[in-house]
């Protein structure tokens, strides 16, 4: 399985902002396992792209990442710290570092965009300033200039359910960005907006990851999008990782080998 | 088409002799405990003879003792009013603690237990018990119906938390928000509609039962209206049960106000 696999030039676990995974498998159900034997080291900046077939575990591996999902064995390391052993407080100010992008963009409908925006300091308030909606004068700044850079400032003050799919998701991005990650996870940004709004959405995650040094990894269904914009493509078959490199190794027999089948190459 | 509409009449499935038998069997049980209990038609024909003699007696309403009439009507919206407020402060923390999307079973539990107990009693039967604990007056009706408010509120603020969506929750979780600004920015404004629904109704309901608590000696109205009819002045009844009318409809009209300003 692992044979077109090729060896990517990535400096190892030092390097500021990179994220190395080691041997992580994952079973929802004992002895089924998801994840097998994931081992992944992504660099300092740039996007990568994971593609494969439906169920094959991307949406998992993404979401051992920041535990959303708990990891069954294996290492997890940002910023040489195991994320995979943190509990409590620990794992809170460990997701801080995490900015996730998702696929139904997950905003609060109820509460307005600026709001929704500074959601994304909300590992950084006590609850009881929280709670009165009192935020460090630097962080409510700096959500109104991310608003303006995603072009959404009338918006401010909307609730975020009055908002189009396209719209939703550049909130999305913004409140992820507003952690100030170390590095951003995008589970399928893309998959529930039109193709038009989809290459802005991923211009967008480009841009402000790029200004910023922040190393992005997005799943993303859709090869020719993941080529486009991703400078290193990963290929998930059967819950392991059947192909590592730059888009342009991309052939359509890895995508066969990843897919499965050929037909529909054609 | 023509040949459908005129042939037979056809049942859709067979008979259930089962769910049959069950109507017959609750018809006779129906007539069987009537008989024990004595319900005959005369009675009934006698009955309402009786009623329209009463409701002779009860006009023209009695308009001497507005004074006693407004204080006690006061007392009753006092209880309603400070009860639905610690009702429902109290009952936040309570639903919390009994959604099962949020704790752990070994927290839902007995938050649950505790919210079946507030429920089980009628308001009234609780006033008795808190007017023997406390003493008559005001403060008994008070805690009755604060129980009934964290009983009602807490069942449907905990449903309403299990219906939200766990998506909007998981992305503040993931943003490493502390469980507190979890609940504040991912699960309240979720639910805060339907809390306000939840607690217009619960006034409403207070309003009606604060009018009750008094017949057991728990503050209020109510206790003004048993001795009216206990000493036959049925005129004075009419004029009370004329003012608990005018408040009800009048607090039905604010709390639709207050639900359609929160939706």
């Amino acid at each position: 399985m692992h044979g077109l696999r090729t060896d990517t030039k990535v400096e190892s676990g030092q390097n500021a902002r990179s994220l190395v995974i080691r041997h992580l498998d994952k079973e929802y159900v004992r002895g089924v396992p998801v994840l097998r034997d994931i081992n992944l080291e992504i660099a300092g900046q740039g996007m990568t792209a994971i593609i494969g077939p439906s169920g094959t575990g991307k949406s998992t591996l993404i979401r051992c990442i920041n535990r959303l999902v708990e990891p069954t064995r294996g290492e997890i390391l940002l910023d040489g710290q195991d994320l995979v052993k943190l509990h409590g407080k620990a794992l809170r100010e460990a997701r801080r570092r995490v900015g996730m992008v998702f696929q139904e963009f997950n905003l609060v409908e109820r509460l307005t965009v600026i709001e929704n925006l500074l959601c994304g300091r909300l590992g950084y308030v006590h609850p009881f300033p929280a709670w009165l909606r009192r935020f460090p004068e630097q962080d409510v700044a700096r959500a109104f200039e991310l608003l303006e850079v995603v072009g959404l400032k009338e918006f401010a003050i909307q609730r975020a359910d009055a908002l189009s799919g396209g719209q939703r998701q550049r909130v999305g991005i913004a409140r992820a960005v507003m952690q100030e990650p170390r590095i951003l996870l995008a589970d399928e940004p893309t998959s529930s907006l039109d193709p038009k709004t989809s290459v802005e959405i991923m211009e967008l995650m480009t841009q402000l990851a790029g200004e910023r040094g922040i190393p992005v990894v997005v799943n993303i269904h859709d090869v020719h999008l993941g080529r486009r914009f991703a400078q290193r493509i990963i290929g998930m078959s059967g819950g392991g990782i059947v192909f590592d490199g730059p888009p342009d190794e991309l052939r359509d027999e890895h995508l066969k080998l990843i897919y499965g089948g050929e037909n529909w190459l054609q | 088409m023509s040949e459908a509409r005129s042939g037979r009449m056809v049942a859709l499935g067979r008979p259930n002799w089962l769910v049959r038998a069950g109507w017959v069997a609750l018809g006779v049980y129906v007539v069987y405990a009537g008989s024990l209990l004595n319900v005959t038609w005369d009675r009934f024909v006698i009955g309402l003879a009786h009623g329209a003699e009463f409701i002779g007696r009860m006009f023209p309403p009695n308009v001497s003792r507005l004074e006693l009439l407004f204080s006690d009507m006061t007392e009753s919206l006092e209880i309603a009013i400070i009860a639905t407020f610690f009702g429902v402060i109290l009952s936040l923390p309570v639903g919390l603690l009994a959604a099962r999307n949020l704790m752990p079973v070994w927290v839902t539990w007995p938050a649950r237990l505790f919210i079946a107990v507030c429920r089980s009693f009628h308001p009234v039967i609780v006033a008795i018990l808190f007017v023997k604990a406390v003493g008559f007056g005001a403060l008994a009706g008070i805690l009755a119906l604060i129980v009934a408010s964290i009983g009602f509120i807490g069942k449907l603020f905990a449903e309403a938390i299990e219906e939200i969506s766990l998506k909007q929750v998981e992305a503040v979780r993931a943003s490493g928000a502390p469980f507190m600004n979890v609940i504040t920015f991912g699960v309240l404004p979720q639910v805060l509609a339907r809390f306000i629904g939840f607690c217009t109704y619960q006034l409403d309901s207070n309003l009606r039962n604060s009018t009750m608590v008094g017949i057991v000696g728990a503050g209020g109205i109510g206790g003004t209206l048993f001795a009216a009819f206990q000493r036959f002045d049925y005129d004075f009844v009419c004029t009370i049960l004329i003012a608990i009318i005018a408040v009800i409809m009048v607090a039905e009209v604010g709390t639709q106000r207050l639900r359609q300003v929160f939706q």
